[in-house]
């Protein structure tokens, strides 16, 4: 960055800001959207029917047999796909070849975990009209349920000792397909079945606040300690059941039409790109919180499709690497005292919701900051800045027990540890939660915890994190601070990194993962 | 002769005074002002089984504020006989034997004027021991009054000289200041409220403020029963800091009580339509309510579960939605004063003595008055809650 640099755009929930930063400033963007895979359905065809150490998807299926299909749910792609959806596309060749073999015994789930039901018409946007309409109302195409206890089937228990408990309807298939989103590097593999269709007594031998702090990071499954604990139930369970795994990944053009320029370098900006922008950031400045809300929400991504493979787990698994590596790895020269990201208007946890102050946390501090490869992007005991307005904005329907957690957990600690070990299990085990989770749109109990322990790893590298512009109540309960400038900010941080430090403005989204050499 | 505050309009005629907004010194100085500075007579204790007493320490209670802003129902001006200095809560010092209790003795009163204290055969209440529950509190050799502090002939604590029965009176043991012992009188009350509110081993219990009444109940509840989960609603940080040195096992702010009760005791939580306040099915065991504010009670009464048991241990206003009370089968009951047989078998005092003696209580106590700056000390007991402090008391004898 120098002096002819013109100011930055910074997201900042629903909205955004232009920012001039210190000069000095290193900008990592995204890398630009790779081209997209021409033919998709072509592509499919050829990923069913040349898989990869695995017989033809049609020579797995035969009459009579009990075939479940598995998908990715709502947290994925972020924001949600224009129509049609990639995984509608893949659900219907594999249908397809299904009705084909005479396979009648079909169900299909949505392999959401801990996280809420989706519903009917969020379930209709994934998996298109047709499938819908076939499958929901006889009950084939369903929520997954962590907690309904009949209907779940324990495999056993991995070398280390952890529960391997899924789906029964999955593990007494014949065949079990599943269908994946890659947006990063942390999503796919054995954390697919493992983790999607799994209880909380099984997610709880990794979810924790040990596992998760020594999961460095979780974008590379080599070095996760989740992931390693997640391939190890893998082994468990695809020794009960046959897996046929299907990964997606998909490019980095999300923002189209009036946003494009949200995704252009600054200095790149036409004078309509310009005009888009002002309008655009004038627009929501004066729009009522709702409709403001509502822009935001209804955003569908183009998104292309970089490349689908079919097969097993494993070797899957490491073409999608490849491809999401593509598409979001940046080689970054060094760490840096601080790293400022600006955190957007959507997260997985609250597609179609608010993003509350443990979500915009867990945004920033958990994905963005654990978004590098080898090293953080900044050094040990530097400082993280990070912009998002951390309004005291909960959804009653889908976060109730977050509400309660920052409260009642955040005011008595903000440890991971003692947050676990003192409330997590009543948390988990609270029934009104599990009534809601159950019943309504409502996250698991425990998922705020696992929100927070997913940032332990930056509360324990950082020596300072520092909000701007943020609710200075919620951020202080979080054990943070706020800034009203990006220059108080600064200032405030000083003392641990000095009045000229390095910064490294981590240009996101779309989504990025610094390989930090 | 001798200077004392003497309440001396009935509630009707100062009812006016409500209009003065909630500042003493504004409803004090008002023209309809119920309480002056005078210097009256000695009350006389020219019978049996009475004793003259110097006040130490008197403190200001939350009925002795309701009376002063008028707050107080006409219900209970059938009980009072004007004019009367107030002052109930006292530790003070015998001027003359008192039966076996010698002059010069330091003592605490039980305030209720029972059967005994009014020379006429014993009621029902007060033959079996329930002495606040006594019947005869307007008749006998004393003017009606339902305590001392109420009542014309005896005189109140602020006041130089009082006089009490030796019924009313307990002996304050040598080393226990006068600090704890003026908190006797609102501790026995909370022990007869802890012990009336039948809390079983385990049961979690709601007290509704973190005033002295729910302070003290809170205190009385961990030292007497086997509760298990005690959740305090304290509004200020000094509240909230006593609530839990006094046993609280969570403190929650007022708005914060239906998410706090439905998280600690896995209760379901219910929305009723057009903004009706929202209930609990399941929540706690036992609830006290030590505000008395239709708030307070609409609360409690929601957040405690079916067949549970809610204390009105405030005086209570009106207004309040039964409705809970009806659906969950609760057990509605009150709590007043306290009583020479309580269900342990003892007298409240005594147990408020030993409480008085091991509880953290120092600085409690938290303001001190001589009665000429009375205007002032009614202002701070007001906000005490606010300020930080649990109790106001006058230094009768600075005056
Ligand atoms: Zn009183
Ligand atoms: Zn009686």
């Amino acid at each position: 960055m120098d002096d002819r640099t013109p100011p930055l755009l910074v997201h900042n929930g629903e909205g955004f800001l232009l920012e001039r930063f210190p000069l000095g400033t290193r900008v990592v963007y995204p890398p630009e959207a790779l081209p997209p895979v021409r033919d998709v359905e072509e592509a499919i065809q050829n990923a069913l029917l040349h898989p990869i150490e695995s017989e033809p998807l049609p020579e797995l299926l035969r009459p009579g047999m009990r075939l479940t299909i598995a998908f990715d749910d709502i947290s994925l792609p972020l924001p949600p796909m224009k129509k049609p959806d990639i995984r509608q596309r893949v659900i219907e060749a594999v249908l397809t070849m299904a009705a084909d073999a005479g396979v009648d015994d079909v169900e299909l789930i949505s392999a959401n975990a801990l996280h809420r039901r989706l519903t009917p018409n969020e379930l209709r946007e994934i998996v298109g009209e047709r499938v819908f309409r076939s499958f929901f109302p006889d009950g084939k195409l369903y929520n997954f349920d962590a907690e309904d206890t009949e209907n779940l089937t324990h495999l056993g228990q991995t070398e280390h000792g952890e529960d391997v408990e899924i789906s029964r309807r999955a593990a007494e298939s014949d065949l079990l397909v599943y269908v994946n989103v890659n947006l990063v590097a942390m999503d796919g593999g054995h954390k697919s079945t493992s983790i999607g269709l799994a209880s909380y007594k099984s997610l709880k031998h990794h979810h924790n606040s040990h596992t998760m702090i020594h999961s460095r990071s979780f974008m590379d499954h080599k070095a996760s300690k989740m992931h390693h604990s997640a391939w190890r139930m893998g082994a468990v369970l695809t020794e009960h059941v046959k897996v046929f795994q299907i990964e997606t990944t998909l490019n980095n053009d999300i923002f189209g039409g009036p946003l494009e320029f949200l995704q252009k370098r600054e200095w790149e900006w036409s004078i309509k790109d310009q005009a888009s922008m002002l309008a655009t950031k004038r627009g929501l400045d004066l729009a009522p919180a709702k409709l403001r809300h509502k822009i935001f929400t209804d955003v569908r991504s183009n998104y292309g499709l970089t490349g689908i493979h079919a097969g097993k787990i494993e070797p899957v698994h490491e073409k999608t690497i490849d491809n999401v590596h593509r598409q979001h790895l940046v080689e970054v020269q060094g760490q840096s005292d601080v790293a400022i990201m600006g955190v957007p208007f959507v997260g997985p946890y609250n597609v179609n919701s608010v993003m509350n102050p443990i979500l915009a946390a867990c945004m920033g501090l958990g994905y963005y900051f654990n978004s590098y490869r080898g090293n953080p992007v900044v050094r040990k005991d530097g400082a993280v800045i990070l912009y998002h307005p951390v309004d005291y904005e909960f959804s009653q329907l889908h976060h109730p027990s977050y509400v309660d957690f920052f409260e009642e957990v955040l005011s008595e600690s903000t440890d991971p540890a003692t947050i676990e070990a003192k409330f997590e299990k009543q948390y988990a085990e609270d029934p009104w939660y599990i009534h809601l989770y159950r019943t309504s749109y409502a996250y698991h109990g425990v998922h705020p915890f696992y929100m927070w322990y997913w940032i332990s790893h930056a509360l324990d590298h950082c020596g300072d994190i520092v909000w701007v512009g943020a609710n200075r109540k919620t951020v202080e309960r979080m054990g943070f601070r706020s800034a009203s400038t990006l220059q108080d900010a600064l200032e405030m941080v000083s003392h641990s990194v000095g009045r000229s430090p390095s910064i490294t403005y981590l240009h996101n989204p779309p989504h990025l993962l610094a390989d930090v050499r | 002769m001798m200077l004392a505050l003497e309440m001396y309009r009935s509630p009707a005629k100062y009812l006016a005074a409500r209009a003065m907004g909630s500042r003493i010194p504004g409803i004090l100085t008002g023209p309809a002002a119920p309480l002056r500075l005078v210097t009256i007579e000695e009350p006389k204790a020219d019978r049996a089984g009475w004793a003259r007493i110097r006040p130490i320490l008197s403190g200001i209670c939350g009925s002795d504020l309701g009376m002063v802003t008028g707050h107080t129902k006409l219900y209970f001006s059938a009980l009072v006989s004007l004019p009367f200095v107030p002052g109930h809560e006292i530790v003070g010092e015998l001027l003359e034997d008192c039966e076996d209790l010698p002059k010069g003795t330091r003592v605490v009163m039980d305030s209720v004027l029972t059967c005994a204290a009014r020379g006429v055969e014993p009621c029902q209440g007060c033959a079996s021991g329930t002495t606040n529950r006594c019947d005869r509190i307007t008749v006998g050799h004393v003017a009606p009054g339902l305590q001392t502090g109420f009542c014309q002939d005896t005189g109140g604590g602020w006041g130089n000289v009082m006089v009490a029965h030796r019924s009313q009176l307990y002996a304050v043991p040598d080393g226990l200041s006068d600090e704890r012992a003026v908190l006797a009188e609102p501790l026995a009350g909370a022990v007869h409220a802890a012990l009336g509110a039948k809390v079983e081993a385990g049961q979690s219990v709601l007290v509704s403020g973190a005033g002295a009444v729910g302070l003290f109940a809170t205190l009385a509840l961990r030292e007497l029963t086997q509760a298990g989960r005690i959740t305090v609603v304290a509004k200020h940080p000094k509240q909230r800091e006593l609530a839990k040195a006094f046993g609280a096992s969570d403190v929650v702010a007022p708005d914060e009580v239906f998410r706090g009760v439905r998280r600690s005791t896995g209760a379901f939580r219910v929305k009723p339509e057009l903004n009706a306040k929202e209930f609990l099915l399941g929540g706690v065991d036992v609830a006290v309510d030590a505000v008395g504010s239709k708030d307070s009670i609409d609360t409690v009464l929601r957040v405690t579960k079916a067949g549970g048991r809610v204390v009105l241990s405030g005086m209570p206003s009106t207004g309040a939605d039964l409705s809970p009370v009806w659906f969950r089968e609760l057990q509605l009951s009150g709590t007043y004063a306290s009583s020479r047989q309580e269900p342990n078998g003892r007298p409240a005092f005594e147990t408020a003595l030993e409480i008085a003696a091991k509880a953290p209580l120092d600085g409690v106590v938290g303001a001190r008055y001589p009665l000429y700056r009375w205007r002032e000390a009614l202002d701070h007991a007001q906000s005490a809650g606010r300020l930080g402090t649990v109790k106001v008391a006058f230094d009768v004898r600075a005056s």
